[in-house]
């Protein structure tokens, strides 16, 4: 992978060496083809559509009615902006303890006289090639009081169970709970990203600080964390991203409405509930509003992800 | 000079007790634990009796039993949400790799201001979740009549892979010498050909890399298949399990069971092949 293309001056020029653009765009025609009519132009119309209200038949111009309607209407706004604080306690818990504990691992399992890397590896990763549905099922059973107060009092777990309402049933900390278990299935993706990173650091730089007398504290701090800034950056951006996209935990372990009373709605939830699956009880989708949502998400994504990668990739 | 070679050996072994990592093992093991313990509680449910699973969760069967298998064996609904999730794979996997691989060796040899546009205009695609675009998809899929049919969900999945193949793709091939294939351009061999018979050989542990980055995430998808699919006979597998946890009562041993079957055959590739799964999902942020 690293092999230096060395191009041979003699080849170089001729004409039918060097087909041009036309030749060339046969081989990108069916990718962009779907890439264009499968994402980018149904993102992009989407801003459109935001523009309009009503469905096929009956759609018409409101110009930003709805992003008036999601700001500041009583009854949308407020689930909005409900949906848009949860999600930012959301991506707290992933950006602070997921990834906190992506680099403890990884720090752990580049050691190179340790043994066992690998084997540890193996095991955590496991749970991100399971489905967020399999283990929101798993922990909305363990965490029902009917089902584990009695066993687990019964090996001293007792404080593990939150009785009478359960973890999820809980105003309080259905939210904690959902990310937790979020923050448990994925911290394998950040601990590989900081564990291939820290092993393309350069061996000669760390036996120079140790030989200087860096305790491997000071090294961590000083040389290995620095070094990786730009990985850290990346994984920082995935975990926003990942935020915006979560549905299925909230819908495997609670409901798409966010129960209990709407502690675990996510702007994911709050698109699917207007935008596709239409509000309880009425049941009709509002694809102009769920647009808005989307488009919103889109620009705050752009927002968020422009910067950091400005800031931790430029030096490349 | 003994006092010396004793405080050495003493040195030696504190030095092996250091080299022995046992906090770094505590909290490993800790972890490890964490991770598998609930797939645990997945596994040994499937093998109770239906009752038992209520009132002993934690515990190893009482009674053994595969009930629970051999009435999903009879269900032959099962094998055709199995039979989807399955064509759905390799459908949308093999489109994947064969349209980006034909654009990311166009794209790795044709160096104008036109192609490094096309080729950011692809990686931005990275950044940027599918599911912002669901609404207008769902329009479009109406349109050209294919909601509740498979063929919904391959476009879907293969413009959400081509980003990430491409970029993957395109800086392998660009590693590679150039001279493997400018020999066999000077043989005559067409640039089709050449792209068949030596560029995609070469490029296989990348190409293996973005079957699995796109592996996991369509096997395990939802949102798509439940906003898409209503048609039974359609229905992927997690899509068939969601409608098995009923308002008020849910056959929780049944559904545990179709939820084993769903993830083992992904765990077990995971585990046969570990080191190129941690690659190949981790892929698209570190570089190469």
């Amino acid at each position: 992978m690293t092999v230096k293309s060395k191009r041979i001056p003699a080849l170089q020029g001729g004409k039918s060496i060097k087909p041009g653009g036309i030749y060339w765009m046969r081989y990108v025609i069916p990718a962009l083809l779907f890439y264009v009519i499968f994402m980018a132009y149904p993102m992009l119309d989407s801003i459109r559509l935001s523009l309009y209200e009503g469905t096929a038949g009956t759609r018409e111009f409101v110009g930003f009615a709805n992003y008036v309607r999601l700001f500041t209407d009583e009854v949308v706004s407020k689930r909005f902006w409900n949906a848009f604080g949860n999600n930012w306690i959301f991506f707290a818990y992933h950006m602070i303890l997921q990834n906190a504990l992506g680099i403890l691992f990884a720090a752990i399992l580049t050691n190179r006289t340790m043994r066992g890397r690998k084997f540890y590896q193996t095991l955590i990763f496991i749970p991100c090639t399971v489905a967020v549905l399999v283990t929101g099922y798993l922990f909305k059973i363990m965490m029902n009081p009917q089902w584990s107060k009695a066993p687990l009092e019964s090996v001293g777990l007792g404080f593990l169970v939150h009785s009478p309402l359960g973890w999820l049933g809980d105003h309080g900390t259905a939210l904690s709970a959902v990310s937790l278990v979020s923050v448990w299935q994925w911290v394998g993706i950040p601990t590989m990203m900081f564990v291939a990173a820290f092993q393309s650091i350069d061996d000669d730089l760390l036996e120079a600080a140790s030989i200087e007398g860096a305790s491997p504290w000071q090294q961590f701090i000083r040389i290995r964390v620095p070094l990786i800034i730009p990985v850290i950056g990346m994984v920082a951006i995935l975990t926003f991203v990942a935020n915006f996209n979560a549905f299925d935990v909230v819908f495997a372990m609670e409901t798409p409405e966010g129960a209990p009373d709407y502690a675990t709605d996510l702007i994911g939830t709050l698109f699917y509930r207007y935008g596709v699956a239409g509000q309880h009880p009425v049941g009709i989708p509002e694809p102009g509003l769920g647009s808005a949502i989307s488009t919103t998400i889109f620009a705050m994504l752009l927002c968020g992800v422009i910067p950091v990668l400005v800031k931790t990739q430029g030096k490349e | 000079m003994t006092v010396k070679k004793a405080a050495g050996e003493k040195k030696t072994r504190s030095l092996r007790i250091m080299n022995m990592h046992i906090p770094y093992h505590i909290v490993m093991i800790l972890w490890s634990f964490i991770s598998i313990f609930p797939l645990f509680f997945l596994v040994i449910n499937t093998f109770k009796v239906k009752k038992e699973i209520y009132i002993n969760f934690f515990g190893l069967p009482q009674k053994w039993t595969l009930e629970n298998y051999t009435s999903l064996m009879g269900n032959s609904d099962f094998f055709g949400y199995f039979r989807n999730s399955f064509l759905v794979v390799v459908v949308s996997l093999f489109m994947i790799l064969f349209v980006g691989s034909l654009c990311a060796y166009a794209l790795a040899h044709w160096h104008t201001k036109t192609s490094r546009g096309v080729y950011y205009f692809f990686v931005i695609g990275m950044m940027l979740p599918i599911k912002i675009a669901t609404i207008r998809l769902l329009q479009i899929m109406k349109a050209l009549n294919t909601l509740n049919t498979l063929f919904c969900l391959f476009p879907v999945y293969i413009a959400m892979g081509l980003p990430t193949a491409i970029f993957i793709l395109t800086e392998f091939i660009h590693g590679l010498p150039r001279e493997l294939y400018e020999a066999g351009y000077m043989d005559g061999a067409s640039r089709f050909r050449i792209w068949y018979r030596i560029v995609i050989p070469l490029i296989r542990p990348a190409l293996a890399t973005v079957a699995i980055y796109n592996l996991v995430p369509i096997w395990n998808d939802l949102w798509f298949p439940l906003i898409f699919i209503t048609k039974e006979s359609s229905k992927t597998v997690l899509l068939a399990v969601t409608r098995l946890q009923g308002q008020y009562t849910t056959d929780w041993p049944k559904l545990l069971t179709v939820l084993t079957l769903s993830s083992l055959p992904v765990i077990a590739l995971y585990l046969a092949m570990s080191q190129s799964f941690i690659k190949g999902l981790t892929a698209g942020a570190v570089k190469g």
